[in-house]
């Protein structure tokens, strides 16, 4: 174990312990106890940083888990899993504080409930971000989606969070098991490592593999889910139901940017082929499209953040598609041009989580303020909020790509990587490379649109106090913070992008382009406003006046049947589905559940009767030796025949005590074989159970009434006679074909060790009774368990039933 | 010996299988003991009976019969009846709950 | 009318008692002879259903004030805890121990630590046995 494991542990150890704390303390808010712990994360991995330039060293520490399968619990930790953890600890941070003043504690709070949740998340998505392991890392995957969806439905007194809660785990948990497939497949044409690093070494190997192609898209299945890229998109807007911390945590700053880190990640494996090229550049334009169109006709706040969240996932998808170009060629050519692609994805995603995050928490002070996130009643609140005015001024503009904030330079870095791309001479970019600019165009103007859209419908017009339920004014101070220090960071990071470039840029890109700096080479990321007079800058002006025109003229778009459509047109096709598998499930179980218990025994006899016979055949294994036998001594046959015939009897009575009489007179004829066949203990403990039983059926009796007579039904008593038949001679064939096999082969039994062992090594001559305590001891202590297990059952059922008229 | 011991566990099998399949819960539970009675005979048959000593070393026998099998089943006689007791205490809760035993009048409906 | 059971009260006196140290002698038995804890468990089991069905649940109770449940607790525990002390000495779990002691008047003596392990097994059966009857026995409702 080292520290780094712990940062992972951590989270989950607090959980442990939240929930006390919170009980204990009630008056104090539960988030001060957890404040500390994201900080002190973010300064442990900070240390990491390598602040005097010259990239950064790996560290990786292995745990063994399952060594047997290859599992194990490897931290690895590079530039890339830096990047993420500090986003996930730093937004962390902030988000907690937030929240602190965001969730009022309240007598009827469930705040232990949503720290829990929050930690479970933080603590999963680290170890998303730190593990080696592709196992590993699909747990905390799938634990992630867990936590949010638990998130999302944090009111689950609300339909709309339930169904959103339900939406995001279906959609994102069945991504994940897509790609826990893609992950075995990989395993297989790696050569059985699950090490992502081991992978990534033989890449060039794993290229050639047939197998590639099927593996790559399982994989990419789960990241889109969890990226919500077209057409899986549709969890997120619905995923906004959840407290706004959770959706600037969750939905905008680290979950949902899980799939980025996968697809960065494993670029190196896959990024040699043209399918991952054109898939992420496809499916990245086609959700930044969507997603950016898709806002613009969003009246809800944070529906329109959830779809531009949407559209710039997209947009960093796309990129890391036309990065991966950059792994063609050799990087001895000291131009830009190959990796520009891949530096705006990270600066994007650090930009990205900045002003996103900002934003968030800025809407989330507008609904907590005025009770409503509906740009229809919202507007003139600019002289109202000053302060988070500001903040959203600042954010937007980083959105829509104004100079001099950050996402006008990653949105012109963007520009440029998709001119670069288009004059590529590989995969066919000759041709179809010219629409990759043109759709991104496209796609920032309608960038530009919604968050002009957002600024003038909230901030600027009318105050008008009749539509809101409560007295509007600024926020509290602490609400204030975290969005503060998101916004300066939004303008630090634009004033002074190279800030990031060799701690963070630099290192996060030696992990997805390996090899992009030769041994003791240094690569710089040097980032700069002005770059002269052209083509992206021409793009970004005709952005601007573009989207101004629309902006303008949008009232008068605004009865247009488009903008009526609020709700993303898939969500039928995902309702539709929902709907009919709930509906034919059903079908197919009332087909087969009949609530009969006869029916279910049916089914299952015939199937072992049908698969053992099938195996029968299959592997010609069925052997009758009828040969050798000795005399039988005549008393057995007497206590044989006698089980047999009280056997038989046994379906033709219907009295129960004649019943329980040859029940218990099969138990001693049984105990009487036993003691034939030399097993003392077994003969005592089974008329030892046989009286104790007796006594319990005679209880019972007491209560209960004389078994009802079968209804005579003459089919239905022959399909049973013959399927118990059935069973009955499929029994006696496989017994004659082991016995058979016993006597052909000569297979000496396991248990001349025990002969030989039990004196010298347990010290007892009942060899029986040391095989129980002593050599298969947990067997036993496992039996009382069960024994234990039943008995608590019955007291249950007795001493504890509902009250009332509750059905048991 | 053992030929004709398959047969009797083969029999006990199949009249254990009919009485689960029959509509009196009580028989259900009897279903149940002789389900093990029929699975306890075939374990100890199958495997094998020659007859040694019983498996107490201070008999000081040239051989044993196979104390294995015998420690399986002791396991197993002892878990029927920890299964069988909650058995019946189900069905005599469910007839105390409901006012029958019958099974078809026990059926629910999956939609419930 | 209350019904005379004097025969059956008095052999149950006496019967039950002799049960009873047969249970007690199987299962110190068991190690080198048929017995054990299951089947001394089951003895004693029947020995004390015996002294329920014989007389009256109250009478009983004053006599035997156990809560069986709890017994089944502190039966797995125990054996439990026989299993954990084999890390001790650094073995697996539920290793057992053995050794001969002599001791005055009785000559040599065999302690084990698959002894209490038993016991565990024999108090989980018996509170079991007992608990699944009383509980049926004591519903009236």
């Amino acid at each position: 174990m080292s520290l780094l494991h712990f940062v992972v542990l951590a989270p989950f150890v607090m959980a442990i312990f939240l929930p006390f704390l919170y009980y204990k303390f009630r008056s104090i808010h539960t988030g001060w106890f957890l404040l500390p712990l994201p900080l002190i994360l973010f300064i442990y991995v900070a240390t990491y940083i390598p602040f005097g330039g010259g990239g950064m060293e790996a560290v990786e520490h292995t745990v063994q888990w399952v060594p047997s399968l290859g599992i194990n619990f490897t931290v690895y930790l590079d530039g890339l899993s830096m990047l993420f953890a500090l986003l996930i600890t730093g937004i962390g941070t902030l988000v907690v504080l937030y929240s602190i003043f965001y969730i009022a504690n309240k007598p009827d709070e469930p705040l232990n409930n949503f720290y829990v949740y929050l930690l479970m998340f933080m603590g999963a998505m680290l170890g998303v971000v730190l593990s080696d392991n592709l196992i590993v890392l699909y747990v905390f995957w799938e634990l992630t989606s867990l936590s949010s969806s638990l998130l999302i439905a944090y009111w689950f007194h609300k339909e709309k969070s339930r169904y959103g809660a339900q939406k995001s785990m279906l959609i994102t948990v069945s991504g994940g098991f897509a790609m826990l497939a893609g992950f075995a497949l990989l395993y297989i044409i790696a050569g059985n490592t699950f090490s992502i690093q081991e992978i990534i070494s033989q890449a060039d190997a794993i290229v050639q593999d047939p197998l590639i192609l099927p593996a790559m898209l399982l994989i990419l299945l789960g990241a889109f889910t969890k990226s919500a890229q077209f057409p899986f998109h549709i969890w997120l807007p619905d995923a906004m139901e959840a407290p706004t911390p959770v959706s600037a945590y969750l939905h905008s700053a680290t979950m949902v940017k899980a799939g980025i880190y996968l697809v960065a990640r494993l670029t190196p494996v896959f990024g040699l082929t043209a399918e991952w090229f054109w898939i992420l550049v496809i499916f990245g334009l086609t959700t930044l499209l969507w997603g950016s169109i898709s806002a613009v006709r969003q009246t809800d706040l944070k529906g329109i953040l959830a779809f531009s969240t949407v559209s710039q996932l997209g947009l960093i998808m796309a990129l890391l598609g036309m990065g991966a170009a950059a792994l063609h060629y050799d990087f001895i050519e000291t131009e830009t041009m190959y990796y520009t692609a891949t530096m705006a994805a990270v600066f994007h995603l650090i930009n990205h989580a900045t002003f996103k995050g900002a934003l968030f928490m800025a809407v989330g002070i507008i609904d907590h303020e005025t009770g409503t996130r509906d740009v229809k009643r919202l507007g003139g609140l600019m002289a109202i909020m000053p302060v988070t005015f500001t903040v959203s001024l600042v954010g937007l503009a980083a959105m829509a790509g104004l100079p001099p904030f950050n996402g006008f330079l990653s949105k012109e870095m963007f520009f440029t990587a998709t001119l670069n791309v288009a004059s590529l001479d590989i995969f066919n970019l000759e041709t179809l490379g010219v629409f990759i600019p043109i759709v991104a165009w496209i796609a920032s103007v309608f960038t530009f649109v919604y968050s002009m859209m957002m600024f003038t419908r909230t901030f600027t017009g009318e105050f008008k106090p009749e539509n809101y339920e409560k007295e509007v004014h600024e926020a509290p101070a602490g609400l204030l913070i975290s969005p503060i220090i998101l916004g300066s960071l939004v303008i630090l990071f634009g004033l002074f992008p190279n800030l990031l470039g060799y701690t963070l840029i630099e290192p996060a890109m030696q992990a997805i382009l390996p090899g992009i700096t030769p041994v003791g080479e240094q690569f710089y990321v040097n980032i700069y406003h002005w770059h002269g007079i052209n083509t992206e800058l021409l793009m970004t002006v005709a952005v601007v006046l573009f989207g101004l025109a629309i902006a303008l003229n949008l009232k008068k778009w605004a009865e247009a049947a488009f903008f009526q459509r609020e709700r993303d047109p898939l969500n039928r096709a995902y309702d539709f589905g929902l709907d009919q598998l709930v509906v034919q499930s059903q079908n197919v179980t009332n087909f087969h559940m009949t609530g009969r218990l006869r029916d279910y025994m049916l089914y299952m006899s015939v199937f072992i009767v049908g698969l053992g016979m099938y195996t029968f055949f299959r592997y010609n294994s069925l052997d009758i030796n009828l040969e050798g036998q000795g005399g039988i001594p005549g008393y057995a046959i007497l206590v044989i025949g006698g089980l047999i015939a009280s056997t038989l009897v046994l379906p033709f009575v219907h009295k129960r005590i004649t019943n329980l009489v040859l029940l218990g007179v099969i138990g001693f004829l049984v105990a009487l074989l036993f003691v034939i066949f030399r097993a003392p203990d077994l003969a005592l403990t089974q008329l030892l159970v046989e009286t104790v039983m007796v006594v319990l059926f005679l209880l019972v009796f007491r209560h209960m009434p004389e078994i009802t007579k079968e209804k005579k039904a003459p089919l239905t008593t022959t399909v049973k006679a013959l399927v118990s038949g059935a069973v009955g001679i499929f029994v006696i064939l496989t017994g004659l074909s082991v016995h058979a096999l016993r006597a052909e082969s000569d297979i000496t039994p396991i248990s001349d060790f025990f002969i030989e062992n039990s004196v010298p090594l347990a010290g007892g001559y009942n060899m029986v009774n040391v095989i129980l305590v002593d050599f298969r001891g947990l067997d036993t202590l496992l039996e009382v368990l069960v024994l234990g297990i039943a008995a608590l059952g019955i007291v249950t059922l007795i001493k504890h039933r509902l009250k009332g008229d509750e059905d048991v | 010996m053992e030929i004709l011991m398959i047969f009797t566990s083969g029999i006990i099998i199949a009249v254990a299988t009919y009485l689960f399949m029959t509509r009196s819960l009580l028989r259900v539970a009897f279903g149940v003991v002789m389900l093990s009675h029929g699975v306890h005979l075939l374990i100890l048959t199958l495997s094998g009976l020659e007859t040694g000593a019983p498996p107490l070393l201070t008999e000081n026998a040239e051989a044993y019969t196979d104390p294995l099998p015998q420690a399986v089943i002791l396991t197993a006689i002892v878990i029927s009846f920890g299964v069988t007791a909650f058995l019946l205490v189900l069905a005599y809760r469910t007839y105390k709950e409901h006012g029958t035993e019958d099974l078809e009048e026990l059926r629910g409906n999956a939609d419930e | 009318m209350k019904t005379n059971f004097l025969m059956l009260h008095t052999i149950t006196r006496i019967v039950s008692f002799i049960v009873l140290s047969f249970s007690v002698y199987l299962f110190f038995a068991g190690h080198n002879a048929p017995g054990g804890g299951f089947i001394g468990g089951l003895m004693m089991a029947g020995a004390l259903i015996l002294l329920y069905v014989t007389f009256d649940a109250e009478r009983i109770n004053r006599v035997l004030p156990f809560d069986y449940t709890a017994i089944i607790a502190i039966g797995l525990l125990l054996a439990i805890v026989t299993g954990l002390n084999s890390y001790l000495f650094g073995d697996p779990f539920l290793t057992q121990y053995f050794e001969y002691y002599q001791i005055p008047f009785v000559g040599e003596v065999e302690l084990t630590t698959a002894l209490p392990f038993d016991l565990g097994i024999l108090l989980v059966v018996v509170a079991v046995a007992l608990l699944t009857i009383i509980s049926i026995a004591e519903d009236v409702s």
